[in-house]
């Protein structure tokens, strides 16, 4: 079995499940946002239940349109504290304590290696980076789950991916996994996991694999795993909440598809407009014009992505027709970064920095784009529309990319500054 | 369970963005999200579909975010069913649990032009071009899909369930 179905197996009492079956698991955590939560308490109070499932299993995060950009998001988030006070919610995060909460979840220990997760929210998939089985779901399937504490599956096929060769300079997970969405497209791991692995994700960063996992929905994925390594455990082991455990996926695993990438190959990727595998190397793509910065989010708003974004920012200044806009994916993420000064180099620079919020990467707030402006982000999505007007653009790269893209006023190799 | 409507035709990977832009979803209101549906592609599109019409789309249609608002806002602007080549695994799942009947068919981008009448026979598996006259198979939606569609969703179904008799 592959990681991914030995885990399924693990929550439905199974000691093997294949592809193509249906199960109902046990699930270990379920969460969701200011966005999907309000329409699930909708849901399962017309149910007239009155009892959730397990108070301390159930994470409500503030993160999308928070701080409130209105009198209509604050009333959405009103739902989710009262629902929270009322159900005694252990995982409810206030704004000012809150952050992202793909990059919150995992920062604190509440998502552990081996744990089968759903949340509402489609960027679920982010906690495959730490070896555990997580999916988005709807709204409705939230609610089911805050009674029942149960979700059916189909036990998906898996792609399984393998990179070897040496990784170039300024190259991130952000790189393999836009040229890898580039490589099968949008749809090509549709309803499948993707199993990422050779040698050169040992060399990744905790935080690369994040990256990773966070857009295996961008390629249609239902999740996106790396199996635990020391830097797995050496993550988990200082955050974790109570014990977890580590699979992996046998050698005569099954796999729907074999996938092999030279990363040698593969440089600074940006996707252009508007879709997520309209991935090129930055060197074809330089000197387009930009408006707009925007590094953050579920997908790079990390110490590490904030620290190499810093690293170019470093005495220099943000181009003056640029806007840059930083935004640290936690409150924890704030205070390191502060504390080793990354934050003033950004202001010295000339950005602007916001407390934790998904924001602009969906185009609710904190920098929203007028109509034909351009912007470079370290997001996840350059659908039409996504950051505001919809004959805005969003060209997507790794954080080095987008801070020398800041500095230059045009898309810009790392090297080039 | 017949579905009769003209064709709205759309492309490859029309996503959630499209569909109900995030901006608007600070709100659950079903009026105000059919208001802005299909916003960044067609003005006005909640306006301009007649209550029964029929989206046609290819493939990968839904990809994006898990909202639910996305298939609420379809539904509520007056679309009564989806045929696509292939749909987004989240938006799939939704679109059946929010009670919108939502069709595979391999190369239907190839079988309808915008504004032909469709008619979907969902009980027994057929979609009827009238304009041009020709029918393809899809599989039946089974009874308790059918149920759940007629009941406006999932929560719906299952509450009507546990109704004494």
């Amino acid at each position: 079995m592959t990681i991914g179905e030995k885990i399924l197996a693990a929550h439905c009492g199974k000691e093997k499940v294949e592809p193509g079956e249906f199960i109902e698991a046990n699930l270990d955590l379920i969460l969701a946002n200011d966005i999907t939560a309000p329409l699930a308490i909708k849901e399962f109070e017309k149910t007239g239940v009155n009892k959730v499932w397990d108070n301390t299993k159930i994470a409500l995060i503030p993160d999308h349109f928070t701080p409130n950009k209105d009198i209509k998001s604050a009333i959405q988030v009103k739902i989710l504290r009262e629902f929270a006070k009322k159900y005694n919610i252990k995982y409810y995060f206030e704004i000012g304590r809150a952050g992202i909460e793909h990059a919150l979840l995992p920062e604190q220990g509440i998502v552990l290696p081996g744990d089968l997760v759903i949340g509402a929210d489609s960027h679920t998939c982010t906690y495959g980076a730490l070896g555990a089985f997580s999916t988005g779901v709807g709204s409705t399937d939230f609610a089911a789950a805050l009674i029942t504490g149960k979700a059916w599956f189909k036990v998906p096929e898996t792609i399984k991916f393998i990179y070897y060769g040496k990784l170039n300079k300024w190259v991130y997970g952000k790189d393999l996994i836009l040229y890898t969405i580039g490589k099968i497209s949008v749809s090509g791991a549709l309803y499948k996991v993707m199993e990422f692995t050779g040698e050169t994700v040992k060399e990744l960063s905790i935080y690369s694999r994040f990256t990773m996992s966070n857009m295996a929905i961008e390629a249609g994925g239902k999740a996106g795993i790396f199996e635990p390594d020391e830097k797995t455990i050496e993550f988990v082991e200082k955050r974790k909440k109570r014990e977890y455990k580590i699979y992996k996926s046998d050698k005569d695993a099954r796999y729907s598809e074999v996938i092999e990438i030279d990363v040698s190959k593969i440089t600074p990727q940006v996707a252009v407009p508007h879709l997520p595998e309209n991935s090129k190397p930055v060197e074809e793509v330089e000197g387009i014009k930009i408006d707009q910065v925007v590094i953050g989010s579920c997908t790079n708003g990390w110490l590490e992505d904030l620290e190499i974004a810093a690293r170019i920012l470093a005495g220099k200044k943000v181009h003056s027709d640029v806007r840059l806009i930083v935004i640290p994916a936690t409150p924890t993420i704030y205070k390191e970064a502060m504390k080793k000064g990354i934050i003033d180099v950004f202001i010295e620079a000339g950005a602007a920095v916001s407390t934790p919020t998904c924001g602009p990467c969906l185009g609710g707030h904190m920098g929203v784009l007028a109509p034909g402006e351009k912007a470079v982000a370290t997001t996840n999505r350059n659908f039409i529309g996504r950051m505001g007007d919809k004959t805005s653009e969003v060209y997507l790269a790794n954080p080095a990319v987008a801070a020398a893209s800041a500095v230059k006023g045009a898309i810009a190799h790392p090297d080039s500054i | 369970m017949i579905f009769k409507g003209k064709v709205w035709k759309f492309g490859d990977n029309i996503d959630t963005d499209i569909i109900i832009p995030a901006r608007y979803l600070n709100t659950t209101e079903l009026k105000e999200l059919a208001t802005h549906c299909m916003e960044p592609l067609i003005e006005d599109f909640s306006k301009k579909v007649n209550k029964g019409d029929i989206i046609v789309a290819g493939k990968n249609f839904g990809c994006g975010s898990s909202r639910e608002h996305a298939p609420l806002a379809i539904k509520s602007a007056g679309i009564s069913c989806i045929i696509a080549e292939s749909f987004a695994r989240i938006f799939f799942r939704n679109s059946i649990n929010m009670g919108l009947p939502v069709v595979e068919l391999a190369d239907a981008s190839k079988y309808f032009n915008q504004n032909d009448e469709v008619e979907i026979n969902l009980t027994d598996g057929i979609i009827v071009n009238l304009t041009r006259n020709e029918k393809y198979k899809i599989k039946p939606f089974p009874k308790f899909l059918q149920n759940i569609i007629n009941s406006g969703g999932l929560l719906n179904y299952s509450l009507n369930k546990r109704k004494p008799k």
